[in-house]
């Protein structure tokens, strides 16, 4: 600008007159600290009026250095710091390190445990939802949904807790299995846990919001995503879904006890609307599928004799050496590992390929044209969690 | 644009102290604004990681921080008490934090929540997270735990209001009475998020 060595540099210049025809576009910023933004992504606007005309999703408020902490971490230490950089799917993100760790030593995890880790997973996307269905209506105006969110959450907390000690950060996972078994009684007050939440989603969260008409006129129509523009971003999950985008890991690619659960409970929520209302109800019925899914496992899991949860592992976890590519269906979206080792204690490199990160860069395709107003209900459904972006 | 612009000179801003009288203030009127203040904390959320959700549920129905007069409403850091940092501080947030802070009114509190906030956490050793929000602003109550429970939050919250409860403003601020008005220069309030890397502050771990 032409006043750059001005005293005060670094002040963004917000100048809205302009004079005679250079008319100077105002420019916007929202963050690193705000409230519309749940995080600390910072989003730079250039507005045209009320107008969108450019938007620049500013990253790295959060970056921890997680990919280079992992190369001085050994196998079981990843975990904690792998658990992480999505603080709200914290089961799924260990999932993805273990399970390429058990590929590179070409391990059978127990069958008891593969479906004790499909159940976590499942009821681990459900808190992640929750969140969602809390966060969201709580952004556009409605307080009253987050209460009943956090109630539900509070329920499916106290089964982790009871089965692995954590509220947030399970830490459950171990190279070749889970941590210990499950405890006795616990699949019937999973069971109860799993009829309440679904009871009380129903009776509470989705006829309070899904049918409110101040909801559907604030989110209907508003931020379409292209299903070209959203495979082009690479954006997946729940998000990409709600395009028509019918890709899920679970089903296409089945890992952990994906492959034997029935297509009838396993079932792939699509909408092809691309809006925020389909983003929206895409993740309000992916929680109905989710405790389907669990309660399934619960099942299987009743009716398996008892056995090993996890391999006797020895004192020293070496990968040998190689690499390999292992993803996940997160409940943001795709999570990949990419493990290179060189057959010592830590890994060489470590690539994460995070969800949020791709679903956050269509923004800058997504919100041009909109209206400022719009901004929040479109930031909102898009879902994703500042962690995970910038790891 | 070849337009001079006319640029106008942000003025300092004045941040109310508290009063000189507040030192020899008898004991009772003391105790009865110490009363007042630690029962209502207009809380600001510093959210900044896992910690954050973990404060979020302390605000929700079951743990219910309301009662002990934490009020999670202030509309920003200009109208709170307190300020909760929840999460790791990376060195790109530092300053963001630090200004955020410079804009509470006096008197103000802080709690470090979570082990990120304390000491870096799990990632000590990692090259761009501030080793402790200390190391920035002043912390009163450290609340320990990766993320730490709703109730070690409570715990910490009642843990500040005793320390309310027993303190004399005049003895907190070593700058009162003489200078119960401090200006904050511009400087402070309009510094740039990020300072652009010198080459002789990088730090290799």
């Amino acid at each position: 600008m032409s006043n750059a060595a001005s005293p005060v540099e670094g002040t963004q210049l917000t100048v809205a007159t302009g004079s005679g025809i250079h008319a100077a576009d105002m420019v916007l910023n929202i963050g690193p600290q705000h409230p519309a933004t749940h995080g600390v992504l910072r989003l730079a606007l250039t507005l045209d009026g009320e107008r969108i005309i450019r938007a620049d999703p500013i990253i790295g408020y959060m970056h921890r250095g997680a990919e280079k902490l992992f190369e001085a971490r050994d196998y079981r230490q990843i975990i904690v710091l792998a658990n992480r950089h999505d603080w709200l799917s914290a089961f799924s993100n260990e999932l993805g390190v273990v399970l390429a760790v058990e590929r590179m030593l070409g391990m059978d995890v127990p069958v008891r445990a593969v479906w004790a880790r499909t159940l976590l997973a499942e009821l681990n996307r459900v808190l992640n939802h929750l969140m969602f269905l809390g966060s969201y209506p709580i952004e556009l105006g409605a307080i009253t949904p987050i209460f009943y969110a956090f109630r539900e959450r509070e329920v499916l907390q106290s089964v982790m807790e009871e089965v692995s000690g954590g509220r947030m950060h399970y830490m459950f996972n171990r190279v070749g299995g889970i941590k210990e078994d499950l405890p006795v009684g616990w699949t019937e007050r999973t069971r109860e846990a799993i009829a309440l939440v679904r009871r009380r989603v129903r009776a509470d969260i989705d006829t309070l919001v899904r049918g409110n008409e101040i909801f559907r006129a604030r989110t209907k129509g508003v931020g379409y995503l292209a299903p070209a523009l959203a495979e082009a971003h690479g954006v997946s999950g729940p998000i990409a879904r709600a395009s028509g985008l019918d890709f899920d890991l679970r089903r296409d690619e089945p890992y952990l006890a994906y492959g034997e659960i029935p297509a009838d409970v396993l079932r792939v929520v699509t909408r092809t609307d691309g809006d925020s209302l389909a983003r929206f109800e895409c993740l309000l019925d992916q929680v109905y599928v989710s405790l389907d899914i669990a309660e399934h496992c619960v099942g299987v899991l009743e009716d398996l004799p008892p056995g090993p949860v996890n391999v006797r592992l020895p004192k020293v976890v070496k990968a040998p050496e190689g690499e390999t590519y292992a993803w996940t269906e997160n409940p943001l979206g795709l999570n990949g590992y990419f493990l290179v080792s060189r057959g010592e204690r830590t890994p060489w490199r470590m690539k994460l390929r995070t969800a949020s990160f791709n679903n956050i860069s269509v923004l800058a395709d997504l919100l041009p044209g909109c209206l400022v107003a719009d901004m929040v209900a479109i930031l909102g459904s898009m879902f994703f969690v500042v962690g995970d972006i910038d790891k | 644009m070849g337009l001079e612009l006319p640029r106008r000179q942000p003025t300092p801003v004045q941040l109310q102290g508290i009063g000189p009288g507040s030192r020899v203030a008898p004991a009772p009127i003391k105790f009865v604004l110490n009363w007042g203040r630690r029962y209502s904390l207009w809380v600001f959320n510093f959210g900044l990681a896992c910690c954050a959700i973990e404060f979020i549920a302390t605000s929700m129905s079951r743990h219910d921080f309301i009662r002990l007069g934490v009020i999670p409403f202030a509309p920003g850091p200009r109208q709170a008490d307190l300020m909760v940092v929840s999460g790791t501080v990376t060195d790109k947030m530092a300053p963001a934090v630090k200004r955020l802070y410079e804009q509470m009114p006096e008197p103000k509190y802080v709690i470090s929540f979570g082990s990120c906030s304390n000491c870096g956490g799990p990632y000590w050793d990692s090259y761009c997270v501030t080793k402790g929000v200390d190391q920035i602003i002043p912390v009163d109550v450290y609340v320990p735990g990766c993320p730490p429970r709703p109730e070690a939050l409570l715990h910490g919250i009642l843990r500040l209001q005793e320390k309310i409860g027993h303190e004399s403003l005049g003895d907190r601020y070593h700058w009162s009475p003489q200078h119960h008005i401090r200006t904050v220069g511009t400087e402070t309030l309009t510094a740039p998020l990020v300072a652009p890397p010198t080459g002789k502050d990088v730090r290799v771990t």
